[in-house]
C-alpha cells in the first residue's frame, strides 16, 4: 500500500486525466467552433453545442476535485502556486468565466437566432485561451523555476513561467484537447459530410500534437533539466514512452481507416499517457525542486478523511456519471449515432 | 489603496457575486420539484411548464454559479496563500464533500434539463430532487468552512501551524449549526421572494394568467415558510453570537460600553470618536433580553476589547440593520400571504398584496448580502478569528488592483447578461387562462 500522500497525489493526477478527457475536450470544441468556416459552419457549431451541453458542466468540476485535494491534501504546494503562477492562473479563471458563462448564453440563442452570436464568439476565443495558460501551469510547476524555500518565504517572482518549457506545454495542451475534440466529435453525428470535416480536423491536430511533443521534450532538455531527466531515465520511461508513440500512431492509423471507435480509444489513450507519464516524472516533486508531496503534506488525519471521502464519494459518483453518459452519450459511445 | 484593502475588496465583490447564484442553486431546485410533482399529481400542463421554465432559469443561473464558484476556490489561494497553507489542511475537508455535492448536482441538472424526452417521469423528478438536495448539501458544506474561521476549531496550534488535525471536529465547530440552518433558510427565502416577486410584477399586468397565479403560489409557499422561521433562526445565531464573538456582537449593535440592561438599538450611527451610537432609536433593556433572554443581562461594549481587536462598528451595524429591517418585512408580508392561503385564496391576487410580494423580490436576495457583510466583516481583523489576521493572510502578489478592476467589469458584465436573458425568458412566458381553476385540485404546499 502507497503512503496517503502519494495515493493523494494520485488522486490529483486521475482527476486531471479525467478532466482532459472530458473537460479538455469541451474547451477543444470551442476551438473548433472558432475555426469554423465554410459553408456547414452552423451545423457544426449546432453539433458542438448539442455535444457538450448536456455534459459540459460535469466535466468541468473535475478541475475542481483536483484543486479541492490539492489544498486539502498539500496547502503549502497550493500556496506556492497560486503566489508563483498568479497571473496564468488569474487568465485560466478569467477563460473559465468567459468560456462556462458564453457558452450558457450561447446554447439559448442558438434555438431562437440560429448559430453565430457574439456569446459564440466568447465562448470560442476563450477556449483557445484557457487551454493555453492552464498547459503553462504544469509546465511552470516541472520546470524547476518556481523556489519557494523556507517556512513561508515566497521569492515573489510572479515571471517564472515565461520560460520556453513551459510555453510549449500550454501549446501542446491546447493540441491535445483540440485532438481529442474532434475525434470525439466524429461519433456524434452521422452526418457523412461533418464526420469527414472532423476526421481531417482530427488528422490536422493529431500532426500538430506530434510536433509539439517532440518540440516539447526538445525544450525540456534545455529549460526543466531535472524534469526531462526524470521523464526519460526512469525504468518506465521507456515503455512508456513507447506505449504513448503506439497510441498516437494507433490513433492516426483509424483515423486514415475511418475506424472512429478505435481512432478514440487510442486518443484518449494516448492524451491519458502523456499526462500520467508527465505525473510519474513529477513525483515526488509537486513543484519542482522544492516542495515535494511529503513536505507539502497535510497532518495525517486529514489525509486519512480526505481519502475516504473521495472513495466515498467515488462510490457514488461513478454509477451517476455512468447513468449519465447511458443517457446522453450511449449512441456515441457505441458508434451508433442518432439521425439528425 | 493598499494591497490588502484591494483584496479585501476583491474578495467581497466575488462572494457578494457568487452567492446571489449559490441562492439560487439552493432554492430554485426545489421549486422547479415541486412544480413537476404537482404536474404528476393533477396532469395539469401548467405545471409542466413552470417546471421547465424553472428549469431552464436555473440552468442558466447554476452556470454563472459555477464558473464563479470556480474563481473563489481559486482566489482563496491567489489572494490568501498564507491562509489557505495554514488553513486548507484543516477546513478542507467540506470543499472536498462539496465538490461531491457538485458533481450530484451538476450530473442530474443535464439528466433534468436535457432529458425530458429520455429518461421516465418519476426518474426526471427523482433527478430533480438530486439537484436540490446537491444544491443544499453545497451550501452548507461551505457554510461550515466560514464557521470554521469564525470558531476555528479540530486543531492544535504548534509554532504557527496547525497539529493534531482533525477535520469532522473542524466542520462541527460551534458556530457551524445556527450558521447552516440560517444560511439553507436565506437562500429559500431569497430565492422564494426573488421568484414570486416576479410573477407577482406580471399578474400585475394581467391578472388572468393561470402560469403565473401557480408560480406565485409555490414560490410564495417555499419563501414565506422559511421567512417565517428565519427570525427564529436569527434569534438563534445572535444569541450565540453573544456567547461566542462578543465583539461581533458589540459591533453590529453599535455597543460601546459594557453595562447591564443593555438597549435595543434601532438604527443609528456608531461614532468610533465619541465611542456612541448617535441618532438611533433605543427600546430599553432590549437588547439584553435579545441577547441573553434576561433584560438586566450584562453585555460587553467594544470598550471591553483590545482597539485593535475592533472590527469597524459603522458597515457591521449599518448591514446588521438592513438585514433584520428586511427579515421583518418579510415576515410580516409572509404573516399576510399564510393568512390568505388559509381564509381567502383570492386574496393573494390582490392589487394591494401583489404590489408588496413584488416590491419584496430583491428583498431577500439584500438580507442575504447584509448577512454575509455582517459575518465577514464583523470577523475583522481576523481572517481566522484568534488565529491568524487578515494582515497576515494575503498575498505578497503586489498590482491586485488590476485583477480586481478586470473581475469587476467582467461579472458587471456577466450579471448584466444574465439579468437580460432571463428578462427575455420571463418576458416570453405562456399564457393559460385561469378559467376552470375553481375546479383544480388546491395548489401543492410547500413542503421542501
Ligand atoms: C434572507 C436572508 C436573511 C434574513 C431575512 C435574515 N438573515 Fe441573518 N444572515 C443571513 C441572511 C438573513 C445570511 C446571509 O445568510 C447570514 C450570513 C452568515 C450566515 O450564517 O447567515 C446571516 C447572518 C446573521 C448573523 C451573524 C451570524 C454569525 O456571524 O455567526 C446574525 C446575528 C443574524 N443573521 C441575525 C438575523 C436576525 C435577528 C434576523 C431577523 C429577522 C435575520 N438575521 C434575518
Ligand atoms: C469559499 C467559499 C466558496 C467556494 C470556494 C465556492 C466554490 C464553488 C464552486 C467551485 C462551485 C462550482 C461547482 C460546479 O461546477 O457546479 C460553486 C457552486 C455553488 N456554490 Fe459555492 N463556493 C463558495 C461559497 C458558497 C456559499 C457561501 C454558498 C452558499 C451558501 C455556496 C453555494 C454554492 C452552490 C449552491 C453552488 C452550485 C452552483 C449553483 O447552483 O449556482 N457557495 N461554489
Ligand atoms: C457568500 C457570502 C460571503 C460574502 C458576501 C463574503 C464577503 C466577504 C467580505 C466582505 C470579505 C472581506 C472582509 C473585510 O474586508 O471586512 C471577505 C473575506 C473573506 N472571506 Fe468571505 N464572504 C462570504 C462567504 C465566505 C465563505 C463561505 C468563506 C469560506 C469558506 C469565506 C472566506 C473568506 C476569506 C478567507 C476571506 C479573506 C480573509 C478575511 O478577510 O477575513 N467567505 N468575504
Amino acid at each position: 500500500m502507497p503512503e496517503p500522500e502519494t495515493l493523494s497525489a494520485g488522486c490529483i493526477l486521475a482527476s486531471l486525466v479525467l478532466y482532459a478527457l472530458f473537460g479538455g475536450a469541451d474547451f477543444g470544441g470551442g476551438v473548433w467552433d472558432l475555426l469554423g468556416r465554410g459553408p456547414r459552419a452552423t451545423d457544426r457549431r449546432r453539433l458542438i453545442a448539442g455535444a457538450i451541453g448536456p455534459v459540459w458542466e460535469t466535466n468541468h468540476i473535475w478541475l475542481i476535485v483536483a484543486i479541492v485535494i490539492l489544498f486539502t491534501a498539500f496547502p503549502r504546494a497550493f500556496a506556492v502556486v497560486c503566489t508563483a503562477l498568479f497571473l496564468p492562473l488569474t487568465i485560466v479563471l478569467a477563460g473559465i468565466v468567459l468560456r462556462g458563462a458564453a457558452f450558457a448564453f450561447h446554447t439559448y440563442r442558438l434555438h431562437e437566432e440560429r448559430g453565430a452570436g457574439r456569446w459564440g464568439a466568447v465562448f470560442a476565443s476563450a477556449s483557445l485561451v484557457t487551454p493555453v495558460f492552464l498547459g503553462v501551469v504544469f509546465g511552470a510547476i516541472s520546470s524547476g523555476r518556481i523556489r519557494a524555500a523556507g517556512p513561508l518565504a515566497f521569492t515573489g517572482d510572479v515571471t517564472t513561467w515565461l520560460s520556453p518549457f513551459p510555453i510549449s506545454v500550454g501549446f501542446l495542451a491546447l493540441a491535445s484537447f483540440a485532438f481529442l475534440a474532434a475525434v470525439y466529435l466524429i461519433l456524434e453525428t452521422s452526418d457523412t459530410g461533418l464526420r469527414e470535416e472532423f476526421r481531417r480536423a482530427s488528422l490536422r491536430s493529431a500532426a500538430a500534437l506530434v510536433f509539439l511533443s517532440g518540440l516539447t521534450l526538445a525544450l525540456a532538455a534545455a529549460d526543466a533539466r531535472e524534469f526531462f531527466r526524470a521523464f526519460t531515465g526512469r525504468s518506465w520511461s521507456i515503455p512508456l514512452v513507447a506505449a504513448d508513440a503506439a497510441a498516437a500512431a494507433g490513433a492516426i492509423a483509424f483515423l486514415a481507416l475511418r475506424r472512429y471507435p478505435l481512432a478514440r480509444a487510442c486518443a484518449a489513450g494516448q492524451v491519458s499517457l502523456l499526462l500520467i507519464g508527465w505525473g510519474m516524472a513529477q513525483y515526488p516533486y509537486l513543484v519542482r525542486p522544492d516542495v515535494t508531496v511529503f513536505s507539502a503534506a497535510a497532518s495525517p488525519g486529514t489525509m486519512r478523511f480526505l481519502l475516504l471521502a473521495l472513495a466515498a464519494g467515488a462510490a457514488l459518483l461513478f454509477p451517476a456519471i455512468f447513468f449519465l453518459l447511458r443517457v446522453f452519450k450511449w449512441e456515441a459511445i457505441t458508434g451508433t449515432p442518432r439521425r439528425p | 489603496m493598499t494591497e490588502l484593502v484591494v483584496a479585501r475588496a476583491q474578495m467581497a465583490m466575488l462572494f457578494a457575486f457568487h452567492i446571489l447564484f449559490a441562492v439560487a442553486g439552493m432554492g430554485m431546485p426545489v421549486l422547479m420539484v415541486i412544480a413537476e410533482r404537482a404536474h404528476l399529481r393533477t396532469g395539469h400542463p401548467v405545471y409542466a411548464e413552470l417546471a421547465r421554465r424553472w428549469a431552464k432559469g436555473t440552468a442558466v443561473l447554476f452556470a454563472v454559479g459555477a464558473v464563479s464558484g470556480t474563481v473563489l476556490s481559486f482566489e482563496l489561494g491567489l489572494l490568501w496563500p498564507r491562509f489557505m497553507e495554514f488553513a486548507g489542511g484543516v477546513i478542507g475537508l467540506p470543499f472536498a464533500l462539496e465538490g461531491f455535492a457538485f458533481f450530484t448536482e451538476a450530473i442530474f441538472l443535464g439528466i433534468y434539463l436535457y432529458g425530458w424526452d429520455r429518461v421516465s417521469p418519476r426518474l426526471h423528478l427523482a433527478s430533480g430532487v438530486l439537484v436540490a438536495l446537491g444544491g443544499i448539501l453545497s451550501g452548507i458544506f461551505v457554510v461550515t468552512a466560514n464557521a470554521w474561521m469564525n470558531s476555528p476549531a479540530g486543531f492544535t496550534l504548534s509554532g504557527g501551524r496547525p497539529i493534531d488535525v482533525s477535520p469532522l471536529a473542524a466542520m462541527g465547530n460551534p458556530s457551524s449549526a445556527t450558521e447552516t440552518i440560517h444560511m439553507t433558510l436565506a437562500a429559500f427565502v431569497a430565492s422564494g421572494f426573488a421568484v414570486a416577486g416576479i410573477h407577482a410584477f406580471l399578474l400585475l399586468k394581467n391578472r388572468e394568467n393561470l402560469f403565473h397565479r401557480k408560480a406565485l403560489e409555490i414560490a410564495l409557499a417555499v419563501g414565506c415558510t422559511a421567512a417565517l422561521l428565519q427570525p427564529l433562526s436569527g434569534d438563534m445565531s445572535a444569541r450565540f453570537v453573544a456567547r461566542n464573538q462578543p465583539v461581533k456582537l458589540a459591533a453590529l449593535e453599535g455597543q460601546f460600553e459594557t453595562m447591564r440592561g443593555a438597549p435595543l438599538r434601532i438604527g443609528g450611527i456608531p461614532d468610533v470618536a465619541t465611542r456612541t451610537t448617535r441618532f438611533a432609536i433605543e427600546v430599553p433593556k432590549g437588547m439584553s433580553l435579545l441577547a441573553y433572554h434576561d433584560p438586566d443581562a450584562r453585555v460587553r461594549g467594544l470598550a471591553d476589547f483590545p482597539r485593535d481587536e475592533w472590527p469597524d462598528p459603522i458597515p457591521v451595524h449599518l448591514a446588521f440593520q438592513a438585514m433584520v429591517a428586511g427579515g421583518t418585512t418579510l415576515a410580516l408580508v409572509s404573516l399576510v400571504a399564510a393568512w390568505f392561503a388559509w381564509k381567502k385564496r383570492e386574496g393573494l391576487f390582490g392589487r394591494r398584496f401583489l404590489i408588496a410580494v413584488a416590491l419584496c423580490g430583491p428583498v431577500g436576495l439584500l438580507c442575504v448580502e447584509a448577512g454575509w457583510g455582517v459575518t465577514e466583516m464583523g470577523r475583522q481583523p481576523w481572517a481566522i478569528r484568534g488565529v491568524m489576521r487578515t494582515a497576515e493572510a494575503v498575498t505578497p502578489v503586489g498590482g491586485l488592483l488590476l485583477p480586481f478592476a478586470f473581475f469587476s467589469l467582467l461579472y458587471l458584465g456577466l450579471g448584466a447578461a444574465s439579468v437580460w436573458l432571463l428578462r427575455r425568458e420571463v418576458a416570453a412566458s405562456p399564457f393559460f387562462p385561469a378559467a376552470g381553476d375553481a375546479a383544480d385540485p388546491p395548489a401543492p404546499e410547500g413542503k421542501e
